[in-house]
């Protein structure tokens, strides 16, 4: 296994940085549009509700593969020439923001009413309440799902090889094929994706108990 | 002298729950009315939609010149006008208390940032709880949580105060330290109050007059000494007779 690693270092550390890059531009997105639908579906508006949960509801209700493969082949197509992995990265920032609005709109729920009562009785504007009040208390109770939701994305990123974009998963099936050692490529595989999901566990429990 | 609070012909649904019927109300400048009743009867609604925290389905609702129900009201202008104490505080639970005083000021007030902590010091110290600045809401008994809710309020600078059953949800012998603090507040001269409470003897002490309101009815307004004395309608006089026994 430790030749293997070896012998195949420099594409293991390509798959691996990609992997990296790919995760790291879906959860700084998927955080932002998340929280933007999770924002539209508390809404006092009926139309931003509805907006809000249609969203929420497809992307999360259909495989990620199928999102990715629309971007990859539907969308260079007929609208602009996209590579696998920028395909393969608005598919997981699409899919995993549907999930990510679900936790923080339940976090904003679970937020006092009163909360937003008194911040509103003093003049401040829903989106005053919720930058200031609401979401801070929300965040910090959606913690630990959202932690699940970041390691989920991480490994979602595997879809990539779907799509040729060369990130560990891909480099694994290459090295497999080439090599024939399918069981150690895949241990190595998967003891890369740990070196990247481990810390964030880790730091998120941390950020519970700190901010408990 | 001129009204500060004035429902027309007011009528308010929850779907088909009449909670509000034809609420005709003069409240002037200044004046300290409290509102009793029966729970369920209306009292919280009818003070929730002088701030427009309940909306009117029919009718006008003039606060401070302005029609709440008109669509083109600012209704965060009316507001920063109309201060509100909840029955369960709802202070800001991720700002010390320090900062649930400056908070609205500094944002929308956009007052600058020595003046809002001068007043806001002032205002704790007011309400006795300076040395509780850098306490959060959690570490605060809820006595002294409702008064710094009441400062908040205050830094405002309120021309109106809305008091929501303030001292419902308070153990006994905090009560009469919030009642102190608010009957300071009433007392200004030019503070118009309105005071939705169970506490009779605080009612008869403060108020100038006293509305009794049930099933979404206002039954009877009347001047406050009148008020206790020669109930005219009967629910009230009823309601008194339960109230004062215990």
């Amino acid at each position: 296994m430790i030749k293997l690693l070896v012998d195949n270092w420099s594409a293991f550390i390509s798959g691996f940085g990609w992997t990296v890059l790919s995760s790291l531009v879906a959860l700084f997105f998927s955080l932002i549009i998340g929280s933007l639908f999770a924002i539209l579906e508390v809404m006092p508006s009926k139309t931003a509700r509805v907006i809000g949960n249609v969203y929420v509801e497809i992307f999360r209700n259909i495989p990620l593969l199928v999102i990715t493969m629309f971007f990859y082949l539907v969308i260079p197509q007929y609208i602009v020439k996209i590579n696998g992995f920028t395909a393969g990265t608005i598919g997981l920032t699409i899919y995993t923001s549907a999930f990510i609005a679900e936790t923080v709109r339940s976090g904003i729920n679970s937020v006092d009413i009163g909360q937003m009562e008194a911040s509103r009785a003093q003049g401040m504007t829903f989106w005053q309440a919720m930058r200031y009040i609401v979401l801070p208390q929300a965040f910090k109770l959606v913690i630990p799902p959202l932690g699940n939701q970041f390691i989920n994305l991480v490994k979602n990123s595997s879809v990539l090889a779907f799509v040729a974009g060369f990130d560990l998963m891909y480099q694994g099936n290459a090295i497999a094929s080439t090599t024939f050692e399918t069981v150690n490529t895949y241990i190595v595989v998967g003891l890369f994706y740990l070196v990247i999901t481990l810390p964030i566990s880790y730091y998120m429990q941390h950020l519970e108990r700190k901010l408990a | 002298m001129s009204s500060m609070i004035e429902f027309r012909d007011v009528q308010k649904y929850y779907g088909k729950f009449h909670a509000l019927k034809d609420i005709n109300l003069k409240i002037d400048k200044g004046e300290t009315v409290v509102l009793i009743g029966p729970s369920g009867s209306g009292k919280s609604t009818l003070a929730r939609t002088v701030n427009g925290l309940e909306t009117i389905q029919e009718g006008q609702l003039i606060v401070n010149g302005r029609d709440i129900a008109d669509k083109t009201t600012d209704i965060n202008r009316i507001r920063t006008d109309v201060g509100m104490v909840f029955q369960h505080f709802n202070l800001y639970a991720n700002k010390d208390v320090l900062e649930n005083v400056m908070l609205a000021p500094r944002i929308v007030l956009k007052l600058n940032e020595a003046e809002n902590k001068k007043m806001a010091m002032n205002l704790l110290d007011q309400v006795g709880l300076a040395d509780k600045a850098h306490n959060m809401p959690s570490q605060i008994s809820g006595g002294q949580a409702q008064r710094v809710a009441i400062a908040r309020s205050l830094a405002m600078k309120p021309r109106c105060m809305l008091f929501d059953e303030p001292t419902s949800a308070l153990d006994p012998e905090m009560i009469d330290d919030v009642l102190g603090v608010i009957k300071y507040v009433t007392s200004q001269s030019d503070m118009t109050s309105l005071i939705v409470t169970h506490e009779m003897g605080f009612a008869e002490e403060v108020a100038n007059r006293v509305i009794f309101m049930a099933d979404g009815q206002i039954l009877e307004d009347d001047e406050t000494e009148t008020f206790f004395k020669n109930p005219t309608n009967e629910r009230a006089s009823q309601f008194l007779g339960k109230i004062i026994k215990h």
